[in-house]
């Protein structure tokens, strides 16, 4: 255990750590963030009303369109001096939701990875191999904080190069992996392929996340690579990567409530649910200070485990999450919402705004399809193959600028699409998760 | 001689071509050539009909994306060097062919092409002045 006088405290000891970081943090909010005065006006709550955790249902909810409004920094709680970092993700019509760092937040942060890489067996003599991303996407960066907090031999990998990846494995003795559970599963099918023998492979543990995964896909895993992999959890709006971890028991991960407060609600009516039942999972930052959201809708749908847990951590668990409560998918480790290809679509004069996503998984790496309706434009000025294919191609290009992957675009006749009563079956997802 | 062509966007999957070609059949308009541009996900149907609106009107009745065009007609002599000799011409008069295709004839001694080509008008007066 990286802090056990934490991790393990007693939960009344928790309990008095969250309140007082939470009421530190209401007042950061009030006094600093106008959207938060506002809100807090209109409900008629100040932060001093708030005499206990549970008096966090009193709070109006954050919402990620609150981000987007507040594109870039209206969100922030300091002034721009204090914030050492920015990150950003993928979201709606091509904005990106932007989230600020402060020295003490990149801390705190790098704390949470730590106690994430030190569940799964992590120690400073191991190297510790991250393949997720660097750049805007907190995945590679926040992973790479934690692991030289822990003292442990960090190798900033990064993404793509697979053979390269695989040298590195051998010739510098990578022993935890830290990427996406599709990249985890398509090393392991390449080292097969290669016919590289395990014993040449130092991996002892995984640490996976970003994106969904099955305990099939665990298991795959854990044969292929020869190792133990555990899931952690994160949002950029929250943190990143470490919000919540899974420890040697492999049952639910141990969210950093030191950190993060988190809630159960019904995403229909706000209720906030018992222990034990499954609705959306809401957090509310205590400690941040560059962007403390307070009852941020992650949209993710889980359960709060509050049994005690064989490890001694007293942190409370969340289940994987199964779902969301509104229609983003996760593709490659990449939030995608369909209302973000409409928007694309919108701009096109030679298609029409009726289009299906299809998601597929080939190899373990997520493929994505969308089939677009083309409309009597397309011919107008040119009957030629060549003209329609450019305009496929421009499609493409503005798609995969929006979205930051790479889509198929398959134009399809008019009224070739299903069109539905109600809400519009956009998405058809054939991976199979479950 | 100037004459529609109509073109059809299709998508790539069996049977598609049938169905296409019966809606023409069901409006009872003959087909006296036709063409197909393919790709891996869509064709480009070209045809050229007898009544050509009402076979265009059936088209777009069921849905499908239709478009007319101009594009030149021309016989030339059913021997060797008959399409070169034309092609040729109209090259060195900068006229270029997107696309051609071959027509049905009626008659032994003379084939029949259909040409796309940029300024249609203007490249048909020149096969007309020339004897086409």
């Amino acid at each position: 255990m990286y802090n056990p006088e934490i991790e393990a405290a007693s939960r009344e000891e928790l309990r008095k750590i969250q309140y007082k970081a939470l009421i530190k943090s209401l007042h950061r909010v009030y006094d600093n963030v106008p959207l938060y005065k506002q809100r807090f006006d209109e409900w008629g709550v100040k932060p001093d009303d708030i005499k206990s955790v549970d008096d966090l249902s009193k709070l109006p909810f954050t919402y990620k369109q609150d981000l987007r409004d507040c594109y870039p920094y209206a969100l922030f709680a300091v002034p721009m001096e204090e914030v050492v970092r920015i990150h950003a993700s993928s979201g709606t019509t091509g904005k990106q939701t932007v989230v600020g760092y402060t020295k003490n937040d990149l801390d705190m942060w790098s704390v949470c990875v730590a106690r994430a890489l030190s569940a799964a067996g992590a120690t400073k003599r191991d190297f510790v191999h991250v393949s997720y991303g660097y750049g805007l996407f907190t995945g590679g960066l926040g992973i790479h904080d934690g692991a030289q907090l822990l003292g442990a031999i960090t190798i900033p990998a990064s993404v793509g190069n697979t053979d390269r990846q695989l040298q590195i494995f051998q010739d510098f003795g990578s022993s935890i992996l830290c990427c996406t559970p599709s990249y985890a599963l398509y090393l392991g099918e390449t080292i097969a392929e290669k016919k590289i023998p395990l014993e040449n492979l130092k991996l002892k543990a995984g640490i996976f996340g970003a994106e969904p995964w099955t305990e099939n896909m665990r298991r795959e895993i854990e044969t292929r690579l020869g190792i133990k992999a555990y899931d952690i959890y994160g949002l950029s709006e929250i943190v990143g990567p470490g919000v919540s971890y899974e420890c040697e028991c492999q049952a639910g991960m141990h969210i950093n409530e030191d950190n993060f407060i988190p809630e159960i609600i019904d995403p229909e009516t706000g209720k906030v649910l018992p222990y034990g039942e499954r609705g959306e999972l809401v957090f509310t930052c205590v400690t941040k200070e560059a962007l403390p959201l307070i009852r941020y809708r992650t949209r993710d749908i889980s359960r709060l485990i509050p049994d005690k847990c064989a490890c001694g951590r007293t942190f409370l668990r969340m289940e994987k999450p199964c779902g969301r409560s509104d229609d983003m998918l996760i593709i490659r480790g990449v939030n995608v919402f369909p209302s973000q290809i409409e928007s694309v679509l919108l701009t096109i004069k030679e298609v029409l705004p009726h289009y299906m996503l299809i998601v597929d998984r080939a190899n373990n790496l997520d493929t994505l399809e969308v089939k677009v309706e083309i409309n009597e434009e397309i011919l107008t000025s040119s009957d030629a193959v060549r003209h329609i294919e450019d305009i496929s191609l421009k499609i493409k290009h503005k798609i995969d600028s929006t979205l930051g992957i790479s889509a198929k675009i398959t134009l399809v006749e008019p009224n070739s699409i299903p069109r539905s009563q109600g809400k519009a079956q956009r998405v058809i997802d054939n991976r199979k998760l479950n | 001689m100037i004459i529609k062509q109509i073109s059809v966007f299709i998508e790539n999957r069996s049977g598609r071509l049938a169905e296409v070609t019966s809606i023409i059949a069901e409006a009872g308009c003959s087909i006296r050539a036709l063409s197909i541009a393919d790709t891996t996900n869509f064709g480009i149907l070209r045809l050229i009909v007898e009544e050509t609106e009402k076979a265009e009107d059936a088209l777009r009745k069921h849905g499908l994306a239709v478009s007319s065009t101009n594009v030149v007609s021309v016989r030339i002599e059913d021997k060797p060097g008959g399409l070169a000799k034309v092609l040729r011409l109209l090259s060195d008069n900068e006229f270029t062919v997107e696309y051609m295709y071959a027509f049905i004839s009626k008659s032994d001694n003379e084939a029949q092409v259909v040409m796309h080509i940029d300024n249609a008008l203007k490249a048909d007066e020149l096969l007309t002045k020339s004897g086409y």
